[in-house]
């Protein structure tokens, strides 16, 4: 059996909005399981997805400030409507996880176990003061525009969530 | 017409949503040979559109689809 070319599909995930992540990860799943290549490339708000549980990121004042307010992993993701200061996120959770829907941790897993290649923005990484400890080890690389359009370049669609 | 499918794999898909069902027979497709059956089993109705869609996007088969209630049951073939 003949290995044939994958098609490529490309995400840049720049929210960082709970629901938005999820159907990022959806998609991502979903292309990875029809046999395509996921390049998923995370941008500005997007980081919080590849964020270890528990890290405080920052280094000058106000990157230690922009850490706690934007602080937490991908379990501390907002919906991006009817957040109402987190009351949102768990009314979120409790619904998906009443009708069988994957959380956003297990949605990252499945699409980890399928083999969808993260890859962290080192500019938006610099400015929010992410640094690539606090970040899990299934990101490939850390990379910059030029890197995401070459993946693009080579996709039959990208998108920008 | 009432020619029996042979089944090779079986899988329970009930109560998955999207995209777990269509994940899931992507996975387990992988453990039957070419030209074997999966009997999947989901309740999904978003699964009736989308694991057509996924067979022909990965050139594999849905043989037949039947419906038992609220079961959907599809007979996929591993065509490669």
């Amino acid at each position: 059996m003949a290995e044939e070319k994958k098609l490529e599909t490309t995400l840049i995930v720049f929210s960082g909005d709970m629901d938005k992540i999820m159907t990022s990860f959806l998609i991502a799943t979903g292309a990875a399981a029809s046999n395509m290549e996921v390049t998923m490339f995370f941008t500005f708000w997007g980081l919080r997805a590849l964020k270890k549980k528990n890290v405080r990121t920052g280094k000058s004042f106000m990157g230690k400030m922009m850490g706690i307010m934007e602080g937490g992993d991908i379990s501390k993701a907002s919906p991006s409507k009817y957040s109402m200061g987190g009351l949102g996120r768990w009314m979120f959770k409790k619904m998906m996880s009443a009708k069988g829907v994957p959380s956003l941790e297990e949605l990252r897993k499945l699409a980890i176990e399928l083999g969808v290649n993260f890859y962290a923005c080192q500019m938006s990484m610099d400015v929010l003061e992410i640094p690539r400890e606090s970040m899990i080890d299934e990101v490939k690389d850390v990379v910059g525009v030029a890197f995401m359009l070459e993946h693009s370049k080579n996709s039959f669609s990208t998108l920008y969530i | 017409m009432t020619e029996e499918i042979k089944v090779d794999l079986e899988l329970d898909l009930k109560g998955l949503l999207c995209p777990l069902p269509m994940v899931r027979v992507s996975q387990n497709i992988k453990n039957i040979p070419v030209g074997g059956v999966i009997k999947a089993t989901a309740t999904d109705p978003g699964s009736l559109a989308d694991i057509p869609s996924w067979a022909r996007t990965t050139g594999n088969e849905v043989l037949k689809t039947e419906k038992e209630g609220k079961d959907i049951i599809f007979y996929v073939k591993r065509l490669k």
